[in-house]
């Protein structure tokens, strides 16, 4: 009969308006001001940086500027100069670090590729979503101060996968903590074999640190890239250029 | 007509000549949403295209993933792991039924029932996104699979949903077909709108559901059985008369068929390794040769063409898109009919503009 599909087809909308008012399976949307979607673990938006503590965000970066993710990006979107001088990092090992580091969201596409390329586990996709901005240019450029979340911070937007990074991280610690004692065992081993015997000297901590924590500005020309980490024996570098 | 909006595909334009209300000449315009894509792939490494290719057909990310993976795969000689296999073409197929259901719902819309399809078939599309956003991290833009596997493994809690969603969809697509098949007004615009012929169609290249329209088989889930498809037991469906109405009821049967080797992959994954241990995915430079990967893709064949010269980035990256080519028969199929009939031809080609113009 003519007609009929054309029933059938209405008692379906009938049935779907009326479900929609009491059947839960047929609430599809969310009020989203008032309440909030919730995110899965894996969600992922911007990248962001890893710092071990919340107290010194800039100076545990875990990154150590080797520009892979600079290199690997996809769209281009990330900016590393490295440091001219090294800090100790969480494990005690001198690094360099990013002198600055940042990320062009107005560019990033959200990819994850640098996550995945990342050999340090530093750098991490976030789950903040509410980031709208009024200035298209410094508000869509992050510096690394604007990057730099801590680990704890990690931990709860992505709790499975921080605490395999987690575990991982002190497995190699571990492993290199365990080289290296190795190795100063065959060092030792080495030396008593010999017939001289060598000074050992301490490294001086005071000289080693000059500029921990602070940020040391490229002054044009003035001077040539030194050998990172000098040794002690260096005289004391002047003071950097005021801010 | 267009460049804005000749239906709710995107930025396209047919120049029309007109003759009343019937149509003596048609001329598709595209290249508005040209990204460079080919050129930007050879320029960057091999992996950096893959999230580039999230957005050649931003419906079906997941499909343009895994038949990029497959060409770099044959390039480089990488094998797969078992569950790999299982993960894209569970993958895979809610791809698909996420696009036809789309499809489906745009269909509708470009007929003038405004609204309440297209509505029912987002509502449906909306779950299978949040598996893969759930999975992935992303809903449309997935940029899962890796060269040698997938990025993560799914837990046992994400394929229970799957399975569920699965096991529910064909009360979904029963209620679609009430609301849709058997609709009078539905039949009489569709049915013998937009004619293709068989000759025509293997001689322009068609493939996909477009192509089984007008009862040819083949389906290069048959034909080629790449990946693991041979395992599974499905039909393709085939109309006769190569109109609209039988490419609406293709992707209706085909989601049909879709649900059946979802049932049957999720019965037999197997576990163990997601990725190949020995994948590499830093410094990755396949030796110099070429290769050409290829899958069924939801709008007919997508495949990547590869040459690479031994350096990290491909000497030359060249996508063969189903959506472009399956365009080209546009002026044939709207001859003779009407200016409200283009457009729902248009709508059954099934194009995403971000495939046509790259």
């Amino acid at each position: 009969m003519l007609g009929t599909g054309l029933i059938q087809g209405l008692a379906v909308t009938a049935k779907n308006l009326v479900g929609s008012f009491h059947d839960p399976e047929r609430y599809t949307t969310v009020e989203y001001p008032e309440v909030k979607p919730k995110l899965p673990e894996n969600y992922r938006n911007f990248p962001f940086l890893v710092s071990e503590t919340a107290e010194d965000p800039m100076g545990t970066l875990r990154c150590v500027a080797c520009q892979i993710c600079e290199k690997e990006c996809p769209p281009q979107c990330i900016y590393i100069v490295k440091s001219k001088d090294k800090k100790l990092d969480a494990s005690g090992k001198a690094q360099l670090y990013p002198a600055t580091f940042a990320i062009d969201t107005s560019v990033c596409m959200s990819c994850q590729i640098c996550v995945e390329v990342c050999p340090f586990d530093a750098i991490k996709m976030d789950q903040e979503f509410e980031i709208a901005t009024t200035d298209r240019f410094h508000g869509l450029l992050l510096n690394r101060e604007q990057l730099a979340k801590p680990n704890s911070y990690y931990h709860q937007i992505h709790p499975t996968e921080a605490a395999a990074v987690d575990a991982l991280l002190v497995a190699a610690r571990k492993a290199a903590e365990e080289k290296a004692k190795a190795a100063a065992a065959a060092k030792a081993a080495a030396a008593a074999k010999a017939d001289v015997a060598r000074v050992s000297r301490p490294v001086n901590p005071a000289a080693a640190n000059t500029n921990t924590g602070q940020e040391t500005r490229a002054t044009p020309a003035t001077s040539a890239p030194q050998p990172p980490a000098a040794p002690s024996a260096e005289a004391p570098k002047p003071p950097p250029p005021a801010a | 007509m267009g460049p804005h909006h000749p239906s709710t595909h995107g930025v396209f334009r047919m120049i029309v000549t007109l003759d009343g209300e019937t149509i003596v000449k048609l001329k598709p315009v595209f290249g508005y949403l040209h990204r460079n894509h080919e050129k930007i792939g050879e320029n960057t490494t091999y992996l950096a295209s893959m999230p580039y290719t999230d957005r050649l057909d931003y419906l079906c990310s997941m499909t343009n993933n895994w038949a990029y993976a497959l060409a770099v795969e044959k390039l480089a000689g990488q094998p797969v792991p078992e569950r790999a296999e299982y993960v894209r073409v569970i993958l895979a197929e809610l791809t698909r039924l996420l696009n036809h259901t789309c499809l489906a719902g745009f269909l509708m819309q470009d007929l003038g029932c405004s609204g309440t399809p297209l509505m029912y078939a987002f509502r449906e599309r909306e779950k299978i996104l949040d598996l893969f956003e759930s999975l992935s991290g992303s809903r449309m833009m997935c940029n899962y699979q890796r060269f040698g596997g997938c990025r993560l493994d799914p837990t046992a809690d994400w394929l229970a949903a799957a399975k569920q969603l699965t096991d529910g969809y064909g009360r979904f697509l029963d209620e679609f077909e009430t609301l849709l098949t058997g609709n009078e007004i539905i039949m009489a615009r569709t049915q013998g709108t937009g004619r293709l012929s068989p000759e025509l169609a293997v001689n322009a290249g068609i493939t996909g559901p477009m192509l089984r329209a007008t009862g040819v088989n083949y389906d290069l889930r048959k034909v080629d059985a790449y990946g693991i498809y041979s395992r599974f037991d499905f039909r393709v469906p085939l109309g006769d008369h190569g109109d609209v109405y039988d490419r609406y009821m293709i992707r209706v049967l085909e989601m049909r068929e879709s649900i059946k080797i979802l049932q049957q992959a999720f019965a037999a994954i197997p576990a163990g390794p997601i990725i190949d241990p020995g994948a590499k995915l830093r410094g990755f430079r396949p030796k110099a040769g070429e290769a050409y990967g290829r899958i069924e893709g939801p709008k007919g064949e997508i495949g990547f063409y590869l040459i690479s010269d031994g350096t990290p980035n491909p000497y030359r990256y060249r996508v063969r898109a189903p959506s472009f080519v399956n365009l080209t028969v546009l002026e044939d199929m709207c001859l003779g009919q009407t200016v409200a009939d283009a457009v729902i031809i248009l709508g059954s080609v099934d194009i995403v503009l971000g495939e046509v113009d790259r």
